[in-house]
């Protein structure tokens, strides 16, 4: 009896393993591993990308095709998933300094783009970045750059410019800073007309000091909490991304007014799409890859995330603009024609290991006083 | 000294509760904002209910909780009854420590180790994905299982044996008897453990972050994820939607409980009125 309940138990399992390893028959599968939240997904009435992509395939190639689509939180968790080599994806969005990395560690498939036509709408500026100089691994997604986020209603309009504003003893328990050790040095840098990919630690020291003359001003570091609480009013001065104040600019309470600026220097950065050496079906991805920048969809990433697009279908798009508002747009495009060299200079790059070790150990240091 | 001590449980329930009060407030806010309530609504429930994504990392979620308690369920329940009928004391204590390995293992080293296996295993058969569904599984399984057991072996410990010696004396075999006698017996347990098993997979991440693939992710990992913006409201909405869920399955463990609690006390006066 027991030997019959044991063999009934297998033989389930076996043909449960069967009904998902052999079915689908001729389905095609594309893994895509994504940022959470960066994509247009349905919501709010949104345009579905991912679903829209499955049947826009269907109909052109006559095949079904599985998107399993799925997210990161950081670089690094996006990195050490792949690295681990045990579990495959055909496209992946990582940023610039990681992008680099990868290349260099023979983790990235040089694109045709025979199949991805629509690379031409993409702003000549985001090709060949110092990431991918040749331009064969990638295509941009996104862009954002740093600003300065503040409450008009706070700050005084003679105080505001450049990154000084976070550093005025006037406002001193409503400036929030970076909980993050490359982004805080990153402004100090930026402010001191320092380069923020230096290994020199004498460098990151100056910075350190203009980090620890800002601390008791600091009301709080932040990542993600830099939202609630410049949304309340909890906090009046700030710096995030252009993007991210646009939502912010959204969810304000009634009595806070946030208003935005760009300092002289800042932090670049561009997430493209690549394609990683583990990819089981690399024309699909490159299918793929171009429908992310075909009018339709890059405008609904663009309107969704609320960050920058590099394809002129966006952000020549009468529609779009109107959408986004004029301020946005100003916001947004600033630097669009510069890009590429502030990019080149201001665009935090990988660091050598003993030098990140070196800002950690002093950004703890900040952090405790 | 009364006054105090009621203080003191008011203190330690607004400590326990204040959070989820608040979410549970603001997953019907108007706004989007987590600092200002500015009226009432079902928006974010609408949103959620419109948002693909999220409702299918629920749907997986829930499939591999239900999967992992079935499993693990039946697995545990006949783990318990065999440590119950070893004979040699040192080897059933040995066994009820290696069972219990899994649950005092933090999760984060149970998943990193868990991940290594599968991807030796599937190097092994050179497979390009070997994280999937599958491994998910097994190891939502495998950290499930000691609970399940944990709760089954007590009231094993408990039931009286001959019973099941009587019952197959009179023609029962083993195995009618375990369904006719055991089983029913046993029977809270096992759905103590069952409900551990499902509210443990429900909620677990570290275990999942590791062992997840590229075609299944589950909600908690999805949370996770959510770091380019904020998370918005509807997940308000779904957390309380989780919050009655997880409670409604609690109640129905003290209901359980209660009911075997009443069965006891029965037994034991009829025993007394026997004697």
């Amino acid at each position: 009896m027991k030997k019959y309940v044991a063999i009934l138990l297998t033989a389930i399992l076996f043909s449960a393993l069967c009904l998902t390893g052999c079915g689908g028959g001729n389905t095609l599968t594309l893994n895509v591993y994504n940022w959470g939240e960066y994509i247009s997904d349905g919501s709010e009435g949104s345009f579905d990308t991912i679903r829209e992509f499955e049947v826009w395939y269907e109909e052109t190639y006559g095949t079904p095709v599985k998107v399993n689509y799925t997210t990161f939180a950081s670089n690094e968790d996006m990195y050490n998933k792949i690295s681990s080599g045990a579990v495959s994806y055909d496209v992946v969005i990582p940023s610039d300094y990681m992008i680099a990395r990868m290349a260099e560690e023979g983790m990235l498939l040089p694109l045709d783009f025979n199949n991805i036509p629509n690379y031409q709408y993409i702003d000549e500026d985001f090709k060949s970045l110092y990431y991918d100089p040749n331009g064969q691994y990638t295509v941009p997604y996104a862009y954002g750059i740093v600003g300065v986020i503040y409450n008009a209603n706070e700050v005084d309009v003679e105080d505001v410019g450049d990154w000084d504003l976070l550093w005025n003893d006037k406002y001193a328990n409503k400036i929030l800073q970076f909980n993050n050790s490359r982004d805080a040095f990153g402004m100090a840098m930026y402010k001191l007309g320092l380069d923020v990919n230096t290994t020199e630690e004498a460098v990151w020291d100056s910075a350190y000091e203009e980090l620890a003359k800002q601390r008791p001003l600091v009301y709080s570091l932040v990542m993600d909490e830099i939202y609630n609480m410049m949304e309340s009013g909890e906090a009046a001065i700030g710096a995030y991304y252009a993007g991210d104040y646009f939502t912010m600019k959204d969810a304000q309470a009634e009595d806070v007014d946030l208003k935005f600026y760009y300092p002289e220097r800042t932090n670049y950065y561009v997430d493209a799409m690549c394609i990683p050496t583990c990819c089981e079906n690399k024309e699909l991805a490159e299918i793929f890859i171009n429908y992310m920048l075909s009018e339709e969809p890059a405008i609904a990433n663009a309107e969704y995330t609320y960050y920058a697009s590099p394809n002129r279908l966006v952000y020549e798009n009468e529609a779009y603009r109107e959408e986004m508002g004029e301020e946005a747009m100003a916001v947004l495009n600033q630097h669009v024609e510069d890009f590429g060299a502030q990019f080149a200079v201001n665009a935090y790059r990988n660091l050598p290991r003993e030098t990140l070790d070196y800002i950690n150990t002093l950004w703890e240091t900040v952090k405790i006083n | 000294m009364k006054r105090s001590s009621k203080i003191y449980t008011a203190i330690i329930f607004v400590f326990l509760f204040a959070p989820i009060a608040i979410l549970l407030l603001f997953s019907f806010n108007e706004a989007k904002s987590l600092s200002v309530f500015s009226g009432f609504s079902l928006d974010w429930y609408r949103e959620l209910i419109s948002d693909r994504s999220t409702l299918e990392s629920v749907k997986n979620t829930l499939i591999l909780a239900a999967a992992s308690t079935v499993i693990s369920t039946v697995m545990g329940t006949a783990a318990a009854l065999g440590m119950y009928r070893l004979r040699r004391e040192w080897y059933k204590a040995l066994m009820n420590t290696v069972t219990n390995i899994p649950m005092v293992n933090p999760d984060i080293i149970t998943g990193i180790s868990m991940m290594l296996v599968f991807v030796f295993v599937g190097r092994l058969f050179s497979a390009s994905t070997s994280l999937n569904f599958w491994t998910m599984l097994i190891a939502h399984v495998t950290f499930c299982l000691p609970y399940v057991i944990f709760q089954v072996l007590p009231k094993l410990q408990q039931m009286d044996g001959n019973l099941l010696e009587a019952a197959q004396d009179l023609g029962c075999t083993p195995f009618r008897a375990f369904f006719k006698v055991t089983l029913p017996e046993i029977l809270p347990g096992v759905i103590t453990g069952a409900i551990m098993a499902f509210t443990l997979s429900l909620d677990d991440f570290v275990i999942s972050y590791f062992t997840s693939g590229n075609d299944f992710q589950t909600l908690p990992i999805r949370i996770y994820g959510m770091t380019k913006k904020t998370v918005t409201p509807k997940m308000y909405a779904l957390a309380t939607i989780i919050f009655f869920v997880t409670l409604a399955l609690l109640l129905l463990n003290n209901v359980v409980d209660n009911e075997e609690g009443r069965k006891l006390r029965d037994r034991k006066k009829q025993k007394r009125q026997a004697a």
